[in-house]
């Protein structure tokens, strides 16, 4: 899979790693992928609940040793 | 008022403060920025307090949506969220709109957790004294005896550092930590308070079959005595909860019933194992064994569900007699009706339990911050919500 965006947050607590996130999504193109990097547990649950509610698309969650992964495709 | 002008900025309030608000009933509103499955799942409550719950990220280009929410009396409202982070940036946009009595909380759920307040339950015969221990945001009581320049904690939990600076600050040396029996909600303070102090640990020797460390068996017949006054403790084998679950008479006066009774509710039959084989014990614990105790002997249990439970002071209490009157639990009808409802629509369990069993049993020994973020929620030890 191609990866668009990366967004590093590692080391950052909420909320900052869903503002760099919005941030980031907001000047992609519909249809891209974005992956963000972020050692923050709580930024998972909130990351999945706002993508919920938005237009775009959770694809993927991934941890290894505290830092977690996910993909998210632009709508 | 003039601090927030001057320097525009919200003030952190601790989670204590949080909780003197609640014990004395005072008005708080709560913006909770939690995610809202987070917030359905858990938050702060009290009598006064109201709060909503608007999620951060739906904040995140502005707050002008929480507005018409917010209170438009002069009620402090305090912004909360997981950790803190998230709730002083709201919070900070609020002020910056000019907004004022603004606040967040410090250590966000997290801190609230953890807090607990001491409370005075009474003297003892010979001049000892108990405290309860109120953990508000989990809904947790542990218990202190004090006598003749020795102590005991029943059900202590995780913050042992709490527990040994109380101690500490009245000049008494903790002797022995009990649990009532092994606990599936939080994770027990009782084994490494009694590292610490040279005490003694105590629990049921039916709930301790697959421990892995050593323990002194807190079984009916063992009585305990702290301090050279001699203030007794009695444990009474009352399973239900779980195989060995047991109560503690102090004094002949106070019964420290654990996850048996509540104030306003029963404990569930189903955190250790098969809910209808110990359906039964828990039935005859309350009915027969506990109906044969003295109606005047006040209930001191391990835990509460409301904020409704808290009584003067924040203390959770009630006189055994009065609760066959007025507990619901008590007063089931059947043993067929009883065995439905402690068996079947139960809450859903507490956060991590079977893990925090575990840890409990001495099996797993996970990192403090890994505790902390098990024991996240509400305790759900009762068959009510």
């Amino acid at each position: 899979m191609k990866i668009d965006v990366h967004v590093d947050t590692k080391g950052l607590a909420c909320p900052m790693p869903l503002v760099k996130g919005k941030k980031a999504l907001d000047k992609m193109l519909p249809g891209q992928i974005m992956e963000l990097v972020s050692t923050d547990k709580g930024a998972l649950n909130d990351f999945k609940a706002w993508v919920k509610q938005s237009k775009n698309e959770w694809i993927s969650h991934q941890e290894s040793n505290g830092v977690h992964t996910f993909l998210i495709r632009k709508g | 008022m003039t601090t927030i002008l001057e320097h525009g900025q919200p003030i952190k309030m601790p989670a204590e403060a949080v909780a003197r608000a609640i014990i004395n009933q005072l008005p708080l509103f709560i913006l909770d920025v939690r995610n809202s499955s987070d917030y359905d799942n858990w938050k702060i409550e009290g009598i006064r307090v109201e709060s909503v719950n608007i999620p951060y990220f739906d904040l995140l280009e502005g707050v002008d949506s929480a507005l018409p929410l917010l209170p438009t009396d002069n009620r402090r409202v305090l912004v909360v969220c997981a950790k803190e982070g998230s709730s002083q940036f709201v919070a900070e946009q609020l002020v910056a709109l000019g907004l004022s009595n603004i606040y967040f909380l410090q250590g966000g759920m997290k801190a609230w957790s953890e807090h607990l307040e001491p409370v005075r339950i009474g003297a003892l015969e010979s001049g000892g004294e108990l405290y309860q221990f109120v953990r508000l945001g989990k809904g947790c009581l542990s218990y202190m005896l004090i006598s003749g320049g020795e102590a005991a904690v029943v059900d202590p939990l995780r913050m042992t550092d709490v527990f040994e600076e109380f101690a500490k600050q009245r000049g008494v040396q903790i002797k022995h930590t009990l649990d009532t029996h092994l606990h599936a909600d939080h994770i027990s303070g009782g084994r490494r308070l009694a590292e610490n102090n040279g005490a003694n640990y105590w629990l049921p020797s039916k709930d301790a079959e697959d421990v892995t460390f050593h323990y002194h068996p807190l079984d009916e017949g063992n009585q305990i005595t702290v301090g050279n006054t001699r203030i007794a403790i009695q444990p009474i084998y009352s399973p239900g909860h779980t195989i060995g679950s047991t109560s503690i008479i102090i004094d002949g006066k106070y019964l420290l019933s654990g996850d048996i009774l509540f104030v306003e509710s029963i404990g569930r039959p189903d955190l250790a194992g098969n809910a209808s084989d110990w359906a039964d014990h828990l039935r005859t614990t309350l009915y027969d064994k506990y109906r044969a105790l003295s109606d005047e002997l006040i209930v001191l249990p391990a835990h509460f569900g409301k904020t409704t439970e808290l009584g003067e002071g924040g203390k959770v209490s009630a006189r055994l007699g009065d609760l066959y009157a007025t507990n619901p639990g008590l007063n089931m009808g059947n043993e067929d009706a009883f065995r439905l409802a402690v068996t079947t629509n139960l809450p859903s369990q507490p956060h991590a339990y079977q893990e925090i069993r575990k840890v409990n049993m001495g099996f797993i020994q996970p990192s403090a911050e890994e505790q902390r973020e098990m024991e996240i929620g509400p305790n759900r030890c009762a068959i009510h919500d």
